[in-house]
């Protein structure tokens, strides 16, 4: 690579970046007010996107095209603000992290809703008027509209600096961010900011898209790639620092286009094609800088939060009711065999559930009586179905060894990234163990000869006599009980209250001698253990599996399991993967929009049970009198 | 809201799925999943073109005196979920066979699950060439082109470019891995002075298309190898135009003639690229004309590659059941071993030896016309031609009976 090569590269690298930090400006901005995690954001990046394509093909011309972009970024603004106030609004009050769920749903119908309305098809704009051409620059050929895209960028965030810093608005939004509580008690009309905040948002989301038209087609897989970009340059930016998400757009976009210019090196023993890193690059960067910077380069300390929702019940031992409720369900199940023979697919289905329950269940150890909200647990799950698929494949050991080396491997993982990861907390931590698993699931995909790639391990089949899906679902159901109980067993001992005193309040349970980063830490370890279970299973369960099981959607499925079922209680991730597990398997085969439905149930479910199914029960249940 | 309504209608959703389905016997049925949701451009087409095929044969009587019925699910465009799927077509609806799957991981997890549940597979499009070599089984048949097919058709173009420098992008996955080591090896043999002075992997659907282009362009090839497609074919070739990358090289490309990728392209269309494709309004032959007015009569839009696709596997599994005399699986393996299909680009057969279609692919010259993408001077290229004879395939397929 010459040094003009280099040069030009920088180049290339400054006009993806203006793309990248017009999306997380806006993801920062809403997240810094209100503190929602805003799944949403790139589903109205993606409406930018087709919205723009619309005016410019069907007005055309220097109007369609520029006046388009002016267009979209009032319309997804409105959007915007119509969500906050018909759907989020609704959820201010209900536990942290619960208005997740219900921009997750968001996503699935705006996807769908884009179908609908625009069909499958990809849609490439129009080159933009003005800017048609390319200029010579280093012997180069660069185009007008990346030129445009590097000064674009500075301006936006020039305008949002003194909108933040000069006016009325934005020292509301700042004050907010710092101490929302002390800015309703002063008077301000939160409602309104909240919207207005949330639509600036959204407007800068439409306004990303609408660019970015002269360069990609609108296409329906862009909502997920740019949700990951934009929460990156976030987290590396620093929460709710708009410089901060130029400054990491710029260093995740050069590092990107870096890579891609180096190319393949040859080191003499070894040979590296470093065009294969731009999968795993920015995940590095995000993890390289939070354990250096815990709040991200230019991200100062959360300001305390003090939660809105009602104040969470202390966990307490099940009922004898509630007790005999279980052992009735268990019963059941292992009846199921028996009353399935009708219908052998309940069986596979039923394999599934409980698979899911451990991988819910486990998360909800860390997530809610931890405190420490992973956003990576798929990690512990892929971990342990590789370790096994592996074991068997090269070595070819038998199932009960592969079974219970799935959760060992799981837990090495767990330790190794809950070292990092109790080190910091909130959202950056959530944003660790996301780049964690983005991590593994990289190396996973990469590591061709040792994992299989891309098309994963096949040919991992259960031996007799649990080839039969009654057998395999009876050994399922032991472990599945096993590991619920285990994990309960770890809550109700000393261990347990030492963890959730730590969740409470760290101070305290610090002054008392509680060494809490390392219950947390252990933590960590016993929830990806018991992930591991699960993985395993789900390898034989299958017969083969694939990157996909470490996949981001996996670690998001799990937030909504806990998060659907109710993360106050600890029946409710049992409830929370059974409905959303059966609900995917019914939901999936019921219509050709089958997302759409899916994400209208869920949104259902959130404005119905905003404390989670469970917690719902619970708290009729309780009003009624009941004690539980 | 009165939650206790919505707690009803969950109730009864959630009942519904553990309701057993009544066994109809006067149908034969075809359990189909594919990824729907993930892949839309090309498998919305590909629906339409198994319905279109469904209706013809069912106008007939049908096959075996029972008419055809077509069960339709996504895979959610994931393995895990694909084999819960087919268990569910299995043993649920009671399923004569399976067919579809769309990306390799997928294909090749229900390939493996018809290995070891004895379930009839037809795999429509999957590409890649484990399928029917390396992890083949003989429950397992595949009807497109593979990899390895589309890549020899390239083979004639490659060789007669005589340039010396090569540059190869592909996306990071079984598919563009595979394609691009082939055309590598096979290069290489033809032609062993060449060079590859660059190799390009950007994951799939997230291509840095500005900085990919131009590290193509520094690299100074003579010819470039492009296996991307989708929305990454599109920002790569508006950027490469842009920038003057395709300039005065000969490319030549993998799939971007088909009317999915090369529609969205334009007036972008880069006139010049020798690739695999479809000119869906320049094929002249009867049976592919039938094909086209029965198809814009039913849907008034126009057929697109996954339509063939699509209206191909139905019509092969028709004929296999035909031919069998029976749904059993073991008469489907035995009746499927050479059997001869018309399809709309002609007739084709299923080899005896890997259980691969001969179904070809027209190999031509992208062109612009009208300000709309097309192919020019294209040629069919029949599939039993590419493909290594069965003394060769043989080896290949360690696996398999």
């Amino acid at each position: 690579m010459t040094l003009n090569a280099f040069l030009f590269q920088i180049l290339n690298g400054l006009s993806s970046a203006s793309g990248l930090f017009l999306i997380a400006a806006g993801l920062s901005l809403i997240f810094g007010v209100t503190r929602i995690v805003n799944l949403a954001h790139g589903s109205l990046y993606m409406l930018g996107t087709y919205i723009a394509y619309t005016f410019a093909t069907k007005i055309g011309g220097v109007t369609g095209f520029w006046g388009g972009i002016i267009a979209t970024a009032l319309i997804v603004g409105l959007l915007g603000a119509l969500i906050e106030i018909v759907l989020l609004r609704r959820i201010y009050r209900a536990p942290e992290l619960f208005q997740l769920l219900a921009t997750f749903a968001l996503v699935l119908v705006i996807n769908d809703a884009a179908l609908w309305l625009w069909g499958p098809a990809d849609l490439l704009g129009p080159r933009a008027p003005g800017f048609r051409g390319a200029v010579e620059i280093l012997g180069r050929r660069l185009p007008t509209y990346d030129l445009f895209l590097i000064v674009i960028g500075p301006l936006v965030l020039l305008a949002l600096h003194l909108t933040l810093t000069r006016t009325r608005f934005g020292r509301l939004i700042r004050a907010a961010t710092q101490d929302r509580e002390m800015v309703g008690a002063l008077g301000v009309n939160q409602a309104v900011l909240f919207t207005s905040v949330f639509a600036l948002g959204a407007a800068l989301a439409g306004l990303g898209g609408a660019l970015q038209i002269a360069r990609e087609p609108a296409n329906l897989a862009t909502d997920l790639i740019a949700l990951g970009d934009a929460f990156v340059v976030v987290v590396v930016g620093g929460m709710g620092s708009i410089p901060g998400a130029y400054l990491a757009a710029v260093i995740i976009a050069e590092v990107r286009a870096l890579c891609v210019g180096i190319g393949t090196v040859d080191f003499g023993f070894v040979t590296i094609n470093f065009s294969k890193f731009t999968l795993v690059a920015e995940f590095l960067v995000m993890a390289i800088v939070l354990i250096v910077r815990p709040f991200g380069l230019l991200g100062k300390a959360q300001g305390a939060v003090r939660s809105i929702a009602e104040p969470e019940e202390p966990i307490r031992p099940a009922t004898p009711m509630l007790k005999a409720l279980g052992v009735v369900v268990l019963v059941g199940l292992l009846c199921l065999p028996l009353l399935a023979q009708g219908s052998p697919y309940l069986l596979v289905l039923g394999i599934d559930v409980l698979i899911a329950v451990i991988f819910a269940t486990s998360l909800h150890f860390i997530m809610g009586p931890g405190g420490m909200h992973s956003f990576g647990h798929a990690a512990y799950f892929g971990l342990g179905a590789y370790g096994a698929a592996l074991l068997v494949k090269w070595l070819a050991l038998p199932m009960g060894v592969a079974l219970i080396a799935a959760p060992l491997l799981a837990l090495c993982g767990a330790l190794l990234f809950g070292w990092f990861a109790v080190r910091l907390s909130g959202v950056y931590l959530a944003m660790l163990t996301l780049a964690f698993a983005q991590i593994v699931w990289a190396a996973v995909f990469q590591w061709e000869g040792f994992t299989g790639g891309s098309n994963g391990v096949i040919g991992v089949w259960p031996p007799a006599p649990f080839d039969k899906s009654w057998a395999y679902f009876l050994l399922t159901l032991v472990l599945a009980v096993a590991a619920v109980l285990l994990l309960r067993r770890f809550l109700f001992a000393p261990f347990g209250y030492a963890m959730r005193a730590g969740r409470d309040s760290p101070l305290r349970a610090e002054a008392i001698g509680i060494d809490v980063k390392r219950v947390h830490w252990l933590a960590f370890g016993v929830a990806g253990l018991v992930c591991g279970i699960g993985g395993g299973l789900f390898a034989f369960a299958k017969g083969s599996i694939s990157p996909e099981t470490i996949h981001i959607n996996r670690s998001i499925d799990g937030l909504v399991m806990v998060l659907l079922g109710g993360v106050q209680t600890l029946t409710g991730p049992i409830a929370g993967a059974s409905v959303f597990a059966v609900l995917h398997d019914t939901v999936m085969r019921q219509t050709e929009y089958w997302r759409a439905l899916m994400g209208a149930i869920i949104l259902l479910l959130v404005l119905t049970f905003p404390q989670g199914i469970v917690g719902a029960f619970a708290s009729l249940w309780r009003k009624a009198g009941g004690r539980l | 809201m009165k939650p206790t309504r919505h707690v009803l209608a969950l109730t009864a959703l959630l009942a519904s799925a553990f309701a057993a389905p009544a066994f109809a016997q006067d149908t034969i049925k075809i359990g189909e999943l594919n990824s729907y949701k993930s892949q839309p451009a090309f498998l919305e087409p590909y629906k339409r073109g198994m319905d279109l095929a469904l209706e013809e044969i069912n106008a007939k009587g049908g096959v075996l005196g029972k008419k055809l019925e077509l069960i339709v699910r996504d895979d959610g465009a994931n393995p895990g979920e694909a084999v819960r799927v087919a268990e569910e077509l299995v043993t649920r609806e009671g399923v004569a066979m399976l067919a579809g799957t769309f990306l390799s991981n997928i294909g090749l997890a229900v390939t493996n699950f018809a290995g070891q549940k004895k379930v009839f597979f037809l795999a429509s499009e999957p590409l890649t060439d484990k399928i029917t070599w390396a992890d083949g089984n003989r429950y397992t048949y595949r009807l497109r082109a593979s990899t390895y097919m589309q890549t020899a058709m390239l083979m004639p173009a490659a060789i007669a470019a005589n340039a010396k420098k090569w540059a190869i992008v592909y996306p990071n996955y079984e598919y563009g891995q595979s394609a691009a080591a082939t055309f590598k090896e096979m290069l290489k043999k033809a032609q062993p002075g060449v060079e590859f002075v660059t190799e390009q992997a950007p994951p799939l659907g997230k291509v840095d298309a500005g900085a990919v282009a131009q590290a193509i362009d520094d690299a100074k090839p003579d010819a470039i190898f492009n296996v991307l497609f989708g929305a990454d074919l599109t920002k790569f070739v508006r950027e490469g135009n842009t920038r003057g990358v395709f300039k005065n090289r000969t490319v030549v490309s993998l799939l971007s003639g088909e009317p999915e990728y090369l529609d969205p392209l334009g007036e972008e269309t880069p006139v010049g690229w020798i690739a695999t494709g479809y000119p869906w309004d320049k094929i002249k032959t009867p049976e592919y004309v039938a094909f086209l007015t029965a198809y814009q009569k039913k849907f008034n839009d126009y057929p697109r590659l996954g339509s063939i696709v699509g209206y191909a596997t139905i019509k092969s599994a028709a004929a296999g059941i035909a031919k069998a005399g029976s749904t059993d699986t073991e008469k489907l393996v035995a009746a499927f071993k050479g059997l001869k299909v018309d399809g709309p680009f002609g007739a084709f057969e299923y080899r005896a030896s890997d259980h691969q279609a001969t179904m070809g692919a027209y190999v031509g010259k992208l062109a612009l016309e009208k300000g709309k993408g097309t192919m020019v001077d294209f040629t069919y290229v029949d599939g039993a031609t590419v493909l290594p004879n069965d003394a060769e395939t043989k080896k290949l397929r360690p696996a398999a009976e």
